[in-house]
């Protein structure tokens, strides 16, 4: 089995707890890095290990981090993004309910590093009990003084209180969750200026997911070179990655960026279920474009999937078998986007609203000769046109299910 | 008519409020409060947390509407979700709101006369791992089928 980073304590019973984490090493990285280093020392390094955002979009951390101007009379905010509502995505949850500490470390380094002095962990509304781990793992923290005021007598300050969100998956796009925060509807914001300028209260924002930020206390503690060995040289460290559907072994799996999803599939997640064969895999969440079972030999990182006209999205892999119908898919994800398209941008509410029409009419057994190339036509039309990436997310899995398995398809149309 | 909220939980929400550097922030935190307390959000509710946060009545309204996990309308004693998203239903979720649905004699989005049982789905719950995957208030239930959902439903009954 490859080094484990992460999830390495996750069998610790009670790691949740700062004694069990601490025992295990934890909070030691922070001190030194608080004591002895300088915030651009954290933000070189971080940047240096290539680390890439875990939430979907794959950004470089430390290049984001580094867009927050530095010399700025006005608050700087964090905002974590534990909203993980990308449809097969189940990792953050994992972290939080295991091992909250090493993301709240996590969150230090980078205030540190950026000169942020309030965090909202922003968390989907769902995760309550979750919510509830990290208040007080927030309290231990504060108890220790590694949160709070004067952290470890340095005279760094931190706040850092958790937010919870109220069932709305476009809050897990980044402007619409500074929107949520502020107390609005979730509706995204028109880009640039990007958040890092004009971010939370107006004011420069850093936003990174739960993953993300888990990855930095190791980089801090091991360096950014050895971090890049455990990934690729543009994508380092490992990821976690959850595998659901029709497996014996659905569960989260961390292994190495750059890991095989066929290896992923047939050797961790123990293959396909009741000795059925493999009808297709959806690779990084609902949003990423479907692939069929010739072109799952594919190495996990941002770039390779990005070149097979998928992407690595938030690392979460759903498995069909072959007794599953394609419209069945197409209806579940036609659904999913008609009913979270916020309604700001006509071409998403609208279009995304008529092809779940239509596909539900294909389901019924009443469609037609031309729907087919209608829900391609409306697709799109919705791609490229929308203020946020939702629009996108909708319309790339539609094309892709309809382009690859359009046979399929037909075999449902009858007149 | 000014809703009841308890003196406690008037004291947590003010604590909330500071935590933010605008109070209308506070909205969704203080609406879960009221909506934990009086079991949904009422207009009374929203004028009292438009009041509170010194916003327009319309701005909470539009908060409301907006977020699922928020209701207008009285929620029962046990609000069950069952994830209607693609990885539950490919491990069998639909048959299982099927299944509730006729058991508890009430459609997705409805409450039992009694007041006990409110039934809805709800799009990924983020616990495909265990799919098919359900909530009841702000529990998580995994790896469904029918026989325990006899069980927990039997409990809960009692």
């Amino acid at each position: 089995m490859p080094e484990k980073i992460l999830t390495k304590d996750f069998d610790v019973k009670h790691l949740f707890k700062i004694d069990e984490y601490m025992k295990k090493g934890g909070y030691k990285t922070l001190t030194r890095v608080l004591k002895e280093l300088k915030p651009e020392d954290v933000m070189s390094e971080v940047k240096a290990a290539h680390l890439r955002g875990r939430g979907g979009a794959g950004f470089p951390a430390g290049v984001k981090w580094g867009f927050v101007p530095k010399d700025v009379d006005k608050p700087k905010y964090l905002c974590v993004n534990a909203d993980e509502g990308e449809p097969g995505t189940f990792k953050d949850r994992y972290i939080m309910t295991h091992n909250p500490h090493l993301l709240l470390e996590g969150i230090v380094m980078t205030c540190f590093a950026v000169g942020i002095h309030t965090a909202y962990i922003y968390i989907r509304g769902e995760y309550e009990n979750m919510a509830v781990r990290l208040e007080n793992a927030i309290s231990e923290a504060e108890a220790k003084g590694f949160i709070g005021k004067n952290i470890l007598k340095t005279g760094f300050d931190l706040n850092v209180t958790v937010h919870r969100g109220a069932g709305a998956y476009i809050c897990g796009e980044e402007t619409a969750l500074l929107e949520s925060l502020e107390g609005k509807r979730g509706n995204p914001r028109l880009k640039p200026p990007f958040p890092a300028a004009v971010g939370l209260f107006q004011n420069p924002t850093v936003i990174n997911n739960v993953e993300t930020l888990s990855n930095v206390p190791c980089i801090m503690e091991k360096g950014a070179d050895w971090f890049v060995k455990q990934g690729l040289s543009e994508d380092g460290g490992t990821r976690l990655f959850g595998v659901s559907g029709k497996v014996k072994k659905p569960g989260v799996y961390e292994l190495p960026v750059g890991t095989s999803l066929k290896e992923l599939v047939y050797t961790y997640a123990g293959g396909i279920k009741s000795g059925k064969k493999l009808k297709a895999v959806i690779p990084g969440g609902m949003s990423s474009p479907i692939l069929k079972p010739d072109e799952i030999d594919i190495s996990m990182d941002c770039a390779s999937l990005m070149k097979a006209d998928s992407m690595l999205g938030s690392g979460a892999v759903i498995v069909l078998d072959e007794d599953v119908p394609i419209i069945d898919v197409l209806r579940k994800v036609t659904q999913f986007y008609s009913h979270e398209s916020c309604g700001q941008c006509t071409p998403c509410r609208i279009g995304n609203s008529w092809i779940n029409k239509i596909v539900k009419r294909i389901y019924r057994g009443e469609g037609k000769k031309e729907d087919l190339d209608k829900i391609e036509k409306l697709a799109s039309n919705i791609l490229g046109r929308t203020l946020c990436p939702l629009g996108d997310a909708a319309a790339m899995p539609i094309l892709s299910i309809v382009k690859k398995f359009r046979k399929e398809l037909e075999s449902f149309i009858k007149g | 008519m000014s809703p009841e909220i308890k003196a406690s939980t008037e004291k947590k929400i003010k604590e909330l409020m500071s935590r933010y550097p605008k109070k209308q922030a506070a909205i969704l935190p203080v609406l879960h409060l009221v909506q934990r307390e009086l079991g949904y959000i009422s207009e009374d509710g929203e004028k009292w947390v438009a009041d509170l946060l010194g916003i327009n009545p319309v701005k909470v309204r539009e908060v409301v509407t907006f977020y699922s996990m928020l209701s207008r309308k009285p929620l029962g004693k046990y609000h069950i979700q069952i994830c209607s998203n693609l990885t539950c239903s490919l491990m069998g979720a639909e048959s299982l709101i099927d299944y509730v649905s006729e058991k508890l004699g009430i459609k997705p989005g409805e409450t039992s006369e009694d007041g006990k049982f409110t039934l809805t789905t709800v799009e990924c719950l983020g616990a495909c791992d265990q799919a098919p995957s359900m909530m009841i208030n702000t529990d998580y239930y995994g790896n469904m089928d029918k026989k325990k959902i006899d069980k927990i439903l039997k409990e809960l009954d009692k």
